[in-house]
């Protein structure tokens, strides 16, 4: 993706210089999807070269700036179904220069590795039979010429890390596995050059060739999350209709909008700034912001938020100017505080590396010491002292965590869940008590018909057909419901649109209208707001209620996680009556309505306090920094941006049971990341003995290193394989 | 034994081989998109570059 624009841009230097534009397309899912994204994008006069990236949900888009834009290319992908959204350059670079980075080491160690275990094993095989001695020296100067770059090209990872926590006084996992590989390498030169049998080549190849391999799984989990968690951002804004000084309209990305901006927001689009009405009035779902369902009323100087959902007719709205006075500020505020809070999780690596590192330099040293205290040459020392360094050396502990994470993360991604936080599996794995967000977690965050049982056939197919032709949240939901009903619904043909009344048709039985009580009518009839009349010709109008309805399986993963033990809660920023009618149709006893963000967090650090560890399930912008104060946390993908940047995890579809899934193979990941510690502290405990006592030869370091990698990593995957069938 | 003085060449000449075409892959970029490349296989439609 890196060199691609580039060459492109040197053989076409001379006629103009062409942009480079990078879009987030999350929809993108499979071949076919990738090349009519890239020929739509290619259509597009102007554009040069157009190439997705499945694995990154990304398109490299070059251009010719004077007859393209980048608006251009997202109005095509947006006529074919895609929504794409700029990255800003700044973020888009995926960290995969580290990848490769480490790639490039793990390839020319396992070459190395390969090559001298080749050699290695002549040599074993050879031993004490009939290997001339001088064949045997050629082997282990071949050895020698192959291992010498390969330590010091391979090996730079982690000799600089570890160098870097020697200067800050720190100890890590890197300064064992640095001192091992340098000092095996060291003793073998040595070894060789006094034709020895004690030579540790292939030990330290393998070693770094293992070592690295678990490196770049850590660093592939780590790209992945960021470059989803890119995506998201930049999704979320999209592009805004600007309306200039003379009326002109101009479609511009939304993070170009400036203060001061009049925006033009239609029925049925998402606002993509702060700003204050300046013209319009009508009804917008806050439901991202509030958690309240009802939609509100809107009109001029009334502030609306970015995320909110205009409902019924177009608004102009002034883009607001503070940068720090925004909701979004503040939320931003809330959450980094929260966060600082979680920053001081250490991870399980880490915990251990912390207990390892020192308890390896010490059983080394001890061993040197205690072989010279025996009358033992230094020589002798140094070796059984190094051949103790490799024994411990954490190769199946750097494997452990990384192998088993990664199958983890494959194995949620099939079943439509991301893990964005790296340590989000270890800390998913402990919590002992979930909460939930209400709109859009508990509940689909999107109108259902209700009460439909004594609406006929006829008026239902009826109305739907005229809904086909509208945007309108109720609109899709009368269809969803009369498609679920009646099978597929055929849109009626010469339907008007008045926006924020109501769609309307001439039929054989008169017209048919279908939009609000006035529109239809229907004053008279009792009405209470989230519903649509359909009326046919004088008929007595129809009404269709409409209800935030609650997720099909809410009740039965409530049930689940309290059989297994959870505690379970509800908090709710909307009002009291809703926030307990869903609590009781989902089983949670414990519930708290009408919460602002900061009393979220307080309710969380209480628990916190109470040395409870909370799994948080939200999606509102008033639920993200909550998200980010709890232990763990859980997403919808339609959740707030700033919500899905929060949560450790976001999960895609209706269905709730994603969350126990989550949870379940966070600790099945534990699980088997404390197996995997246990793998590698029984062959500790077998060999480190041997080694103390001289008995290890280079044949038995080389079978019992690879051997613990080999079978760590086998563990782990049995993870990502289990249920697949 | 004079076997060995062209076996072990060969053998490192021939893993060498492989070890530079990894890399020359990588760094053309064959990696980046792993998911995408199996689908661009079974494209029966010319690739990019042959496009008018």
């Amino acid at each position: 993706m890196t060199a691609h624009p580039t060459e492109l841009a040197k053989q076409q230097a001379p006629a103009a210089a062409p942009s480079t534009l990078v879009l987030a397309v999350d929809e993108m899912h499979c071949g076919a999807c990738l090349r009519s994204v890239e020929r739509a994008a290619l259509r597009v006069p102007g554009v040069e070269s157009a190439r997705a990236s499945l694995a990154a949900k990304r398109l490299a888009v070059t251009y010719d700036p004077k007859q393209a834009g980048e608006v251009d290319v997202i109005t095509a992908l947006d006529r074919i179904g895609f929504s794409a959204a700029p990255i800003e350059a700044v973020k888009q670079d995926r960290g995969d220069a580290r990848q490769k980075y480490l790639l490039r080491r793990v390839a020319v160690a396992g070459f190395a590795a390969m090559n001298i275990m080749l050699l290695s094993i002549s040599v074993w095989s050879g031993e004490g039979g009939d290997m001339d001695p001088a064949v045997a020296s050629l082997f282990h100067w071949l050895s020698a010429l192959i291992a010498l770059p390969t330590v010091v090209y391979a090996g730079q990872p982690f000799f600089a890390s570890g160098f870097a926590a020697l200067k800050g006084r720190r100890l890590n996992m890197d300064v064992p596995i640095s001192l091992a590989i340098i000092l095996a390498t060291g003793m073998s030169l040595y070894q060789t050059m006094l034709d020895n049998q004690q030579v540790y080549f292939d030990a330290a190849v393998t070693l770094l060739f293992f070592l690295l391999v678990g490196r770049y799984l850590d660093e592939t989990l780590r790209v992945r999350a960021r470059g989803e968690a890119q995506n998201l951002l930049s999704l979320q804004s999209g592009i805004a209709t600007v309306l200039d000084g003379d009326g002109t309209q101009r479609k511009i990305a939304a993070h170009a909008l400036r203060p001061g901006d009049r925006l033009l927001v239609g029925a049925g689009e998402r606002v993509a700034a702060d700003g204050v009405v300046c013209e319009g009035r009508g009804q917008v779902d806050q439901s991202l912001i509030t958690g309240e369902t009802t939609p509100a009323e809107v009109k001029q100087g009334d502030p609306l938020y970015a995320g909110t959902l205009n409902l019924t007719q177009s608004l102009q709205i002034e883009v607001t100017a503070a940068d720090d006075a925004t909701l979004l500020a503040e939320i931003g505020r809330l959450m980094m505080a929260a966060e600082q809070g979680k920053a001081r999780y250490r991870r399980l690596a880490d915990r251990a590396a912390q207990i390892y590192a020192p308890a390896v330099h010490g059983l080394g040293l001890a061993t040197f010491l205690g072989w010279l205290a025996f009358g033992a040459p230094w020589q002798t020392a140094l070796t059984y002292a190094i051949s103790v360094l490799i024994i411990t050396c954490p190769c199946a502990l750097a494997l452990a965590v990384p192998a088993v994470q990664i199958a983890a993360a494959s194995r949620l991604f099939k079943r439509g869940i991301m893990v964005k936080a790296p340590d989000g599996l270890e800390r998913i794995a402990e919590i002992d008590m979930v909460v939930f967000d209400k709109t859009g977690t508990l509940t689909l965050g999107k109108p259902q018909l209700v009460d439909d049982t004594d609406i006929s056939d006829t008026d239902m197919g009826a109305a739907a057909a005229l809904a086909a032709a509208s945007h309108h949240p109720y609109a899709r939901a009368l269809v969803t419901a009369a498609e679920g009903r009646l099978g597929a619904v055929q849109p009626a043909s010469g339907v008007e649109e008045t926006p924020g009344e109501g769609l309307k048709r001439m039929s054989a039985q008169g017209e048919e209208r279908l939009g609000s009580a006035a529109w239809c009518g229907a004053e008279a009839e009792s009405s209470d707001g989230a519903e649509v009349w359909y009326r046919r010709g004088t008929e007595r109008p129809v009404r269709f209620r409409f209800a935030d309805a609650i997720r099909p399986d809410a009740a039965e993963t409530v049930a689940a996680l309290k059989s297994r033990g959870y505690g379970i809660a509800l908090l709710s920023g909307d009002r009291k009556g809703e926030a307990e009618r869903m609590a009781h149709a989902a089983g949670i006893d414990d519930w708290h309505a009408g919460l602002k963000p900061a009393d979220k967090i307080a309710w969380l650090e209480t628990r916190a306090r109470e040395g409870r560890k909370v799994l948080m399930a939200g999606d509102g912008l008033n639920d993200a920094p909550a998200l980010a104060a709890a232990h763990a946390s859980i997403s919808p993908a339609t959740a707030a941006d700033i919500s899905q940047r929060a949560a450790d995890f976001v999960f895609q579809g209706a269905k709730l049971s994603s969350i126990v899934e989550a949870i379940k193979t966070g600790r099945r990941a534990r699980a088997m990341a404390l197996q995997n510690f246990g793998v590698a502290a029984v062959y500790n405990a077998i060999c480190v003995p041997l080694a103390m006592f001289g008995f290890v030869t280079p044949l038995i370091a080389a079978i019992v290193m690879s051997s613990s990698s080999i079978l760590v990593t086998l563990n782990a995957s049995r993870l990502a394989g289990e249920g697949r069938s | 034994m004079t076997a060995l003085a062209w076996l072990i060449p060969a053998a490192l000449v021939l893993a060498g081989l492989g070890l530079a075409a990894f890399l020359w892959a990588l760094r053309a970029g064959q990696f980046d998109d792993l998911e995408g490349a199996a689908y661009r296989a079974l494209e029966d439609e010319p690739p990019d570059d042959e496009i008018t």
